[in-house]
């Protein structure tokens, strides 16, 4: 009865991470645009585009392979994969044990790897300036992040995201310096893991500044509307873990009853909608930066995780 | 029975190098020596992998071979076991693929006969079990490889690798020398077993333990003995780099290993900083360079550099938690090395195939000239991709699970006391997962500017697949990439009698967990399941291909690429793989490499092109071996004096050292 009732979670939290996720970029887009003194598209519009793209014929370039095809649902489905292993309401995932943190940065680096593969794959100036600069953010970012991860493995005592916002929630944490190191960094590897304003422009095609925008730029169809959905997917699930590691309150405990579990429901929510808030809030107030100040953005995030592991390794307290 | 049965498949080995001489430049040749060396090959690492489970070391064979008083000793161990079973699973991989790939060689008379003598060469460093003689073998390997990497000779910069190659090995070979010399004492007993029981004292063993990390290593190539490597593993035919990369390297990781863990006793504190040390700066240097390369082979040498840097983190994880008396954590840092051991040999070995496959196929090995081959060898292009995700360090592949392992050691040495390693092994950590992320980058630029894209040239444009014989040994080796990703438990529980062996306790048994599930420490800890991952994402991705298609829109029309309105037809309008790698050498290579781009502008109404060069300097080169190169000639130069005097004056230059040793001798007693 318990294996059925955790299934069914794990089924529930799989359909709902899908099911927001572009809930939440149009929500952060609307708030943007409010910010801005502008109507913005309404909150469904995520949707909207989706449903359009999929029904469109794709336009495939002559000279793209059989991987270009492949790739959309290769990374539609390692981004939903670790999307559905972070706690989202509730604790205890029934696989959360067959991917801990380090595995699900591993997948998302896969989704990645391939994804810069296809912006190699028609051979056009912008899907490889798209590749190659994406790949340069990606060599610091993804270091940053198994350094946060070193971090708050050696505070919980495992790698497992679950026992670790089971114990984060737990209140023995305490304030540390060193989580307090390993936020701040989380925070700015999200944002650059998302392309989101300083690193990248979500919004912009045409500037020889884009990223992810240029290395998809030949996608079209049901194809883009899978690499749509898998960003939208990421920045969801990036969200979750900063949500589940360090504001941990409202996550039901693995048996709790009905009640818990709508109020692990409401608070994600409410935590989405924060983290979106202040996203838009982050990306209205500051201008993109140049590609080449990058790495001393993401170089200060590798730093702070890394004198975050530090502190930890030196003394048990911090 | 296994170390007899062993030996005369290395006998085998020995007589194909002559019989192969005789055959060499007949048509049948090839496939004599290449087939018999397969079914060799085969042969032992069924044997290895019967003795891996054999707790007994089985029978010890003394031949009245080399010195006189003390004979040849050969013995297999759970150790030599497991590495016989790598050395020939490699061997007997790069046998078939060489079935095919070796038809199209220009000169088989200089390969053929020293494949096998190369092969035999290293099987006998394993199974050797006294100093002269694992020293014997191990010239023996470093000659019958030279002799492979000079077979093209009339290429000016194979001579040059070949060059540097044997200085290389001549200094590694005498660093051992000196280590197998303190080891045996002033009595000289070279026989392994009575190594073990002298205890060397403390500063002997820091001295032994140097000398090793010089003399294994300079063949294992870590930075700064590396130079030689990515000059001479390209230069080899294919089958014989691969061999190079994927196993004389870790021939040569067991040679280290063999001394530091079995033969030197027990560890102090610091060894473990200064492999740690080795390690972490020898990944990262390592997949710098390879990432600033266009010579698809060199590249792939250059990473070797790299997995042989994560192959001693683990191993100086395991000698730090063995000095601190932490078996268990011992135990898991220890397989996490020698998983790593196995999964690079399987990889590398693969990729230097599927470079060898693009060579034969086009004649080329710089990416700048290739391109598109996807399309026009889509089999090798598939292996490939699959041994690019493994080395990437990806989930659900092998070389994720090496890593990961090594992680979850890192993870436990907070409980190190010692102050030193406190804060080398978190720094050893963020070199670790940056040279994880730079791989990435390293075969996303491998991949992408070889096979992806549009032709550069006419001969990548013609290119055909290759031959079947090249394909299976690829496919066979892709399997075991997956197999080894999503069933890794069944691999550490394998390597549990090595670690008994060397740390005192093996890893809990994995293979009877639910799921398949690996749990290294406990499952509140941390746990992976490869397996799972795997069937995860080939579900949903194939749910979501089946529901799009069936219930959205299957329809696809090819059209001119749309590169934002202005495609240009010209390929060479692409990403090259230098562009590619401009922006990490940007962030990396100024510092690493004084990279510079130098901007020539023509001056106003000329009518030249302007030209743009990136200037890239091996820092180590410079400052290490040119300076000793330089010094080298230089005394040289002033010694060729020697050279030209009369018979008077070398004989007394002779009665002057005779004085001079007898007068040092004098004083020293």
């Amino acid at each position: 009865m318990a294996v059925i009732r955790d299934f069914a979670f794990q089924a529930v939290q799989m359909l709902l991470v899908l099911l927001l996720s572009p809930l939440l970029t149009g929500f952060v887009r609307k708030v943007k645009a409010r910010l801005l003194r502008r109507q913005g598209p309404p909150l469904l519009q995520p949707y909207r585009d989706l449903i359009r793209l999929l029904r469109k014929e794709v336009v495939l370039a002559d000279s793209a392979s059989w991987l270009f095809r492949v790739i959309p649902y290769i990374v539609f489905a390692g981004t939903w994969v670790a999307a559905s292993l972070v706690p989202t309401f509730r604790g205890g995932l029934l696989f959360s044990w067959s991917a801990d943190l380090i595995a699900l940065i591993a997948l998302l680096g896969s989704a990645r790897f391939f994804l810069a593969l296809a912006g190699l794959d028609v051979g056009t100036s912008f899907g490889g300036i798209g590749s190659s600069r994406e790949v340069m953010i990606a060599s610091l970012a993804e270091p940053a992040m198994l350094m946060i991860m070193f971090t708050l493995a050696l505070i919980a005592g495992s790698t497992q995201l679950s026992t670790m916002a089971a114990y984060m929630a737990s209140g023995d944490v305490g304030l540390r310096a060193s989580l307090g190191l390993a936020m701040l960094a989380l925070i700015m590897v999200a944002i650059a893991e998302n392309a989101r304003i300083p690193i990248d422009n979500p919004a912009t095609h045409l500037e020889l500044t884009m990223v992810h925008e240029a290395m998809v730029l030949e996608y079209s169809g049901r194809h883009l509307a899978l690499i749509d959905l898998a960003s939208e997917l990421k920045l969801l699930l990036y969200m979750s873990v900063i949500g589940c590691l360090f504001v941990p309150w409202g996550l039901a405990e693995p048996n709790a009853g009905a009640a818990a579990v709508a109020i692990g429901m409401a608070a994600y929510i409410a935590k989405l909608a924060g983290g979106g808030f202040l996203l838009a809030i982050f990306e209205t107030s500051i201008a993109k930066m140049r590609v080449f100040r990058v790495p001393e953005f993401l170089g200060a995030a590798l730093m702070l995780a890394l004198l975050a592991t530090l502190l930890r390794f030196v003394s048990g307290s911090f | 029975m296994t170390t007899t049965y062993a030996l005369y498949c290395v006998a085998v080995l020995i007589a194909l190098a002559p019989i192969a001489i005789c055959f060499g430049t007949s048509a049948r040749g090839n496939s004599v020596v290449y087939g018999s060396s397969l079914v060799v090959t085969l042969i032992i690492s069924v044997l290895a992998v019967l003795s891996l489970f054999d707790q007994e070391v089985t029978g010890r064979i003394v031949l009245p071979l080399g010195l006189p008083w003390l004979g040849a000793h050969f013995a297999i161990d759970t150790l030599s076991s497991f590495f016989l079973f790598v050395v020939n699973l490699g061997g007997a991989t790069a046998s078939l693929f060489a079935l095919g790939y070796g038809r199209h060689e220009r000169a088989p008379d200089r390969v053929l006969p020293f494949y096998p003598a190369y092969l035999a060469a290293m099987n006998l460093v394993v199974l050797a079990d006294d100093a002269f003689s694992f020293l014997v073998s191990w010239e023996f390997m470093s000659l019958s490889s030279w002799a492979l990497v000079v077979a093209y000779h009339r290429e000016r910069e194979n001579l040059h690798a070949g060059y540097v190659y044997l200085l290389m090995a001549g200094f590694g070979t005498l660093a051992l020398l000196l280590a197998f010399g303190l080891l045996a004492g002033a009595n000289g007993d070279y026989v392994f077993e009575s190594i073990r029981t002298s205890h060397p004292t403390a500063g002997l063993a820091a001295l032994v333990l140097v000398l090793s990390i010089l003399g294994a290593g300079s063949k294992a190539g870590v930075v700064p003995l590396h130079a030689w490597l990515p000059l001479a593993h390209p230069a080899a035919p294919s089958h014989v780099s691969a061999l190079m990369s994927g196993v004389m390297t870790k021939v040569a990781v067991y040679g280290f290993v063999r001394i530091v863990f079995d033969l030197l006793g027990t560890p102090a504190w610091w060894w473990s900083m200064l492999v740690l040390a080795v390690g972490g700066i020898t990944a990262v240097m390592g997949v710098l360079y390879a990432l600033m390369q266009h010579d698809l082979k060199r590249l792939l040498a250059y990473h070797t550099v790299e997995n042989i840097g994560i192959i001693y983190i683990g191993l100086g994880l395991a000698l730090a938690f063995k000095a601190h008396d932490m078996p268990f954590a011992a135990a898991l840092a220890l397989t996490a090395g020698l998983l790593h051991v196995f999964n690079h040999s399987v990889f590398k070995s693969l990729l230097f195939f599927g470079a060898g496959a693009v060579l034969n196929a086009t004649g080329e090995r710089d990416m700048e000239h290739l391109g598109g081959l996807i399309h026009r060898m889509p089999q090798t292009a598939f292996v490939f991709l699959v041994g690019c995700v493994a080395i990437s360090a990806l989930p659900p592949l092998n070389g994720f699970v090496s890593e990961w392992l090594t992680f979850q050691a890192i993870l436990l040495s907070p409980q190190l006391p010692s102050w030193g390693l406190k804060f080398i092994v978190p720094a050893v950590g963020a070199l670790l997962a940056l040279s994880a992320a730079l791989a990435a980058a390293c075969f996303v630029k491998a991949f992408g500017i070889t096979f992806l894209g549009r032709p550069r040239t006419p001969a990548a444009a013609d290119a055909r697949e290759t031959d079947s014989n090249s394909l299976a040994a690829m496919f066979f080796l892709s399997a075991l990439c997956l197999l080894a990703g999503i069933l890794p438990g069944l691999f550490i529980d394998a390597l549990g009698p090595v670690t008994k062996m060397l740390v005192g306790v093996n890893m809990p048994r994995q293979t009877g967990l639910d799921w398949l599930t690996i749990v290294p420490i406990a499952e509140s800890r941390s746990s992976y399941n490869g397996l799972l991952v795997f069937i995860f994402v080939t579900l949903s991705g194939s749910i979501a291909a089946f529901a799009i298609h069936r219930l959205a829109s299957d329809k696809l029309r090819r059209g001119p690429a749309w590169d934002c309105g202005y495609p240009n037809p010209s390929p060479v309008t692409q990403y090259t793989a230098s562009s590619f790698a401009q922006p990490i050498r940007r962030v990396y290579g100024t510092t690493v490499f004084a990279a510079r781009e130098i901007g020539q502008m023509p001056p106003p109404g000329a009518t030249v092109p302007a030209r743009l060069s990136v200037q890239l300097r091996d820092l180590i080169w410079d400052m290490a071996y040119a300076p000793i190169a330089a010094f080298v000639g230089y005394a040289s130069e002033r010694l060729n004096v020697l050279q030209f005097l009369t018979i008077r004056r070398y004989l007394s230059l002779v009665f002057a050292a005779l004085v001079l040793l007898l007068s040092v001798l004098a004083i020293w007693q």
